[in-house]
């Protein structure tokens, strides 16, 4: 299984994901925003960081490099996708999920672990977690707050596509507790915090390694 | 081709909560000044374009809004005028 961690100008969580993908036993490479393709991935990662300095809205300007041409595409063909934090903001901005990500509700930068629900294990980056189950993360940002209209909520409740939901406090004012989403075809997920920076009980929790270890993925599925 | 400059307002759905609005009424009320209500922050943006008329203009700047300028989901746009720049 090889993954790709996409490099936009600003990221600052790509060595993390490319650490926490190959102590999960992927191959993992990183690919410079301005490719046009992905290097023959199997798997994409959009890491945590603040590209392009948030100009505009985060993930606005992101959304128009090169390589996002090949992410939608590979989303498109059903395979894998994932972003964290910065990288689901450029997910959302370039519509492969919908909602947005909006300035926190405190107003401040929130830095500290968090905990979640696992919500549903049917993507391919959560079939090693039980529904219910609860995990540790750090978040890390100060434009979390998931927002959508009460349509695209009921439907992404009624679709279970709700894939993590803040429980004991909410960090940033997310709508309905909503820490990460997925699409349709459940291949392309979105979260705020950063399970690459809880891959090793070391820095002081493991639960976010599981996301990385993606067995079943194997070239062109 | 003449060249134009469009200015846009993007202010956040009034269904979204405003946390820098919030703090800067907060702010003002804590500077002495009386009776602020509810603050909300958005950006101007002006954008200077060649096109063959006020019109195409103005649909131009229309396009560039629901691209880029404004998110659909959180932000309302409003283009405040087109003029020939000087």
């Amino acid at each position: 299984m090889k993954l790709a961690v996409v490099r936009f100008p600003g990221s600052n969580c790509d060595a993390d994901a490319w650490h926490a993908a190959r102590a999960a036993g992927a191959e993992a490479a990183y690919v410079w925003h301005r490719s046009a393709d992905l290097e023959g991935a199997d798997v994409v990662v959009l890491p945590g960081g603040f590209c392009y300095g948030d100009y505009l809205r985060p993930g606005a300007i992101a959304r128009f490099s090169p390589v996002m041409k090949a992410v939608a595409a590979h989303a498109a063909a059903g395979r894998p996708v994932l972003g964290i934090c910065n990288g689901f903001q450029v997910l959302c901005e370039a519509q492969l999920l919908p909602g947005a990500l909006a300035r926190n509700g405190g107003l401040s930068f929130v830095c500290r672990p968090v905990t979640m629900r696992v919500e549903s294990d049917a993507t391919p980056f959560t079939a090693r977690y039980r529904p219910g189950q609860l995990v540790t993360m750090p978040v890390a940002h100060g434009a979390g707050r998931y927002v959508a209209d009460p349509g695209t909520l009921d439907r992404l409740e009624r679709e279970e596509r709700v894939v993590f939901r803040y429980v004991g406090g909410n960090p940033n004012g997310a709508m309905r507790d909503i820490a990460g989403i997925t699409n349709e075809g459940r291949n392309v997920v979105g979260l705020m915090p950063h399970p690459e920076r809880a891959a090793e009980a070391l820095l002081g929790s493991d639960d976010g390694a599981a996301m990385f270890a993606l067995a079943g993925v194997a070239a062109g599925v | 081709m003449s060249r134009f400059l469009a200015r846009v307002r993007v202010m956040p759905r009034t269904s979204i909560l405003d946390p820098q609005g919030q703090a800067v009424s907060h702010a003002l009320g804590e500077l002495g000044f009386a009776g602020v209500g509810e603050v909300r922050i958005g950006r101007a943006v002006e954008v200077l374009l060649d096109a063959a008329s006020a019109d195409a203009a103005r649909e131009g700047a229309l396009r560039m809004c629901e691209r880029l300028l404004a998110n659909p989901v959180t932000e309302d746009y409003v283009l405040e005028g087109v003029e020939p720049a000087r």
